[in-house]
């Protein structure tokens, strides 16, 4: 049957039969005929947030809650530039979105027409791909084509532009384009896995080292049988948290600038690192000539530029890996591993990680761990950046694929609350806690009124120290206590902000029994701000400083 | 080092890229974008259609540098790129050409 379409139609049609349910933006000119369309659809839910970049984080919550591709719209000129950077983020951090913006009609490209920016350019670097199109028809290729490549090899942004023209015309449609799937990447050499199966067979202190990729690629329950059945102590970066539950016995939680010290001493001491969907990023490996000394190395990466990036790999392979570690489990033999385990047990032992007042609730690790006992595993929980999400990423008992959104590779603050409020309409059956800070909120703190509107199920606990605690700890230890722009003079009353902006506030300094009135506001559903001020002079500890060796930490 | 002694050593360490892409606005700047990013120079660029015109090829001249294998991985994973190829300076591309850049 043939039909006769504009484009803007044809590209909310075409994002329902990708599957779409839920898009989030804001509108704005160049994309009204988008939005014309979008408001007819009968499908998809618009969730409108108040500020495109935090339409950006909506969705990469979406996504990184789900593994699903996710979508969010932006007018063009101020509504795309906004945009930048929670596509920057989800660059840096692997997460598949596609972003579409509104752009002036064709022949005004170029003019310097009104809300006229160069967003095709401006997102060249910042995505895995980008398109402007040129013609209605070519949306039947670009649309499912943008989602193909988000979500195939490794997972990434895809923005496309479309001009308001070619939003606007009709065509006739007589056939349409099957969508766009995740392709299968190539196996993995069966050699390479060989080689590498000997190498682990053979090694007498092999360690695990799991990044984001193992989530990405729903690898997780396979790493830790693979661990399990060698018995190999496993390193997770930041963004792996939660692929092998961090109190496995065989953990060894976070490495790098801000992981457990018994954690980077094993790494010193490794004679074999098996790198799974990891990029051997500067924050996990300190000083990269010190990195694993004596190890020889194992990697194992979707993306080839990866390997041998940072470090020469003894074996590189170029692969899903899931795929790969499903061949590679049944050639790693057996093994206990007694003298190695021994060793990683006396590392723990001599080395613990401490946390210092964890048994004050009103403290900082307190506050986290009264939310984790409270909470269970089905919960999710998001951060937003500075010490608050280094403290999390330490205490927090992660034990979940997909249970941890954090912003890892940019570090934007501003992440939490809308990568939440995305968490939580993905996957609505789920509470969802946010770890912010008195300065990350204020970033994107008007998505707390999406927040009210949506119904969100979001607990954002404020860890209110009135200071830039990350830059205020750096000025401390590396700028000699000179303390400068890092300390608020001036300080909102976030209860009564949070109430004004429509959602359910607590705050625990003033509560009669501030322990009742978390679980109060935790089991609560719906939106709710939980403030809690905590100690400015607290430090992330351990801590790598700046461009030194994992082994020089300081600190705890 | 002075200045003649550093062309020399440059002219001793170059390579020539050869890459085939789809030819449409924008692909030029993806390919080059990722070298500027680095600040890696490319010394020569040379582009024309191929055929009838659907595929282009890129000529790239470029300094040798420890970079040059990951360069050549980012160029392969744009969507655009088709095919990648290293070649030695001494290919007969940009050395044909310089008639035509004559101070
Ligand atoms: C958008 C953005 N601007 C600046 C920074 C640099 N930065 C990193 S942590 C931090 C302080 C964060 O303060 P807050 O949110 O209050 O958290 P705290 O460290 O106090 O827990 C800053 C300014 C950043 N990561 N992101």
């Amino acid at each position: 049957m043939t039909e006769t379409l504009n484009g803007a139609q044809i590209t909310v049609r075409l994002l329902e039969r990708q599957g779409i349910r839920i898009v989030t933006g804001y509108p704005g000119g160049a994309i009204l005929p988008i939005y014309d369309a979008l408001g007819q659809s009968t499908v998809i839910r618009h969730v409108l947030a108040r500020h495109e970049q935090g339409a950006g984080f909506i969705a990469q919550g979406m996504a990184r809650a789900s593994g699903e591709v996710a979508v969010c719209m932006a007018s063009s000129g101020p509504g795309a530039t906004n945009l930048l950077t929670a596509i920057a983020d989800a660059k840096l951090d692997s997460i598949p979105l596609v972003a579409i913006t509104g752009q002036v009609p064709k022949a005004m490209i170029g003019t310097d027409a009104f809300q006229e920016v160069d967003t095709y350019g401006l997102s060249i670097p910042i995505t895995k791909h980008n398109f402007l199109v040129s013609s209605t028809e070519e949306l039947l290729e670009v649309i499912p084509r943008a989602f193909e490549i988000a979500a195939s090899g490794r997972p990434g942004p895809v923005l496309i532009d479309i001009p308001k023209d070619v939003q606007a015309r009709s065509i006739e449609i007589t056939q349409w384009p099957e969508p766009g799937q995740c392709r299968p990447a190539a196996p993995a050499p069966a050699d390479a896995l060989q080689q590498a199966a000997t190498m682990i067979n053979t090694a007498a202190r092999p360690l695990l080292y799991l990044g984001g990729g193992v989530v990405h690629s729903g690898a997780s329950a396979l790493a830790v049988e693979l661990a399990e059945k060698a018995n190999l102590p496993t390193v997770m970066t930041l963004m792996a948290l939660g692929a092998m539950p961090v109190d496995h016995p065989l953990s060894l939680g976070m490495l790098g600038m801000h992981g457990a010290r018994y954690c980077n001493l094993a790494l010193d001491e490794c004679d074999l690192l098996i790198a799974v969907g990891a990029r051997f990023d500067d924050r996990a490996t300190g000083k990269v000539a010190a990195f694993c000394p004596n190890a020889q190395i194992i990697h194992i990466d979707i993306d080839p530029a990866e390997l041998d990036k940072i470090k020469t790999a003894h074996i590189g392979i170029t692969a899903d890996v899931s795929e790969a570690l499903s061949r590679l489990l049944p050639m790693v033999s057996a093994n206990s591993r007694e003298i190695w385990v021994d060793r990683i047990r006396s590392l723990k032992a001599e080395f613990p990680q401490v946390f210092p007042d964890a048994d004050r609730p009103l403290s900082h690790f307190g506050l986290i761990r009264e939310i984790a006992e409270h909470l269970d595993d089905d919960a999710s929980v998001a951060t937003d950046v500075g010490q608050h999400q280094m403290w999390v990423a330490q205490a927090y008992p992660l034990r979940r694929p997909r249970q941890w959104l954090t912003s890892g590779g940019l570090g934007t603050m501003g992440f939490g609350v809308p990568a939440a409020i995305g968490a939580a309409l993905a996957e609505p059956q789920r509470t969802v806690v946010c770890f912010t800070g008195d300065g990350s909120i204020l970033m994107n703190i008007q998505e707390l009124v999406t927040a009210g509107e949506e119904g969100a199920n979001v607990k954002i606990v404020l860890m209110n120290n009135a200071t830039l605690g990350l830059v205020h700890q750096q000025q401390t230890l590396f700028y000699g206590e000179r303390l400068f722009a890092s300390q608020f003079k001036a300080m909102p009353d976030f209860v009564r902000a949070a109430q004004a902006l429509g959602i359910a506030a607590v705050d625990l300094d003033t509560a009669a029994d501030p322990v009742a009135s978390l679980h109060a506001a935790l089991d609560q559903p719906g939106p709710c701000l939980i403030h809690a001020s905590i100690d400015a002079e607290q430090k992330v500890y351990p801590m790598v400083p700046p461009g030194a060796a994992n082994r020089d930490m300081i600190g705890a | 080092m002075n200045a003649i002694n550093r062309n020399e050593q440059q002219a001793l360490a170059r390579a020539v890229l050869e890459i085939d892409v789809n030819n449409h606005a924008g692909v030029m700047s993806h390919v080059v974008g990722l070298f500027s990013r680095r600040a890696y120079n490319v010394e020569g660029i040379l582009c024309l259609p191929v055929g009838d015109g659907q595929r282009s090829r890129i000529w790239l001249l470029v300094n040798e540098d420890t970079r040059l294998p990951q360069m050549i991985k980012q160029v392969e994973k744009l969507e655009d790129v088709i095919a990648i190829r290293r070649h030695h300076a001494d290919h007969a591309v940009f050395s044909e050409l310089k008639a035509f850049f004559q101070p």
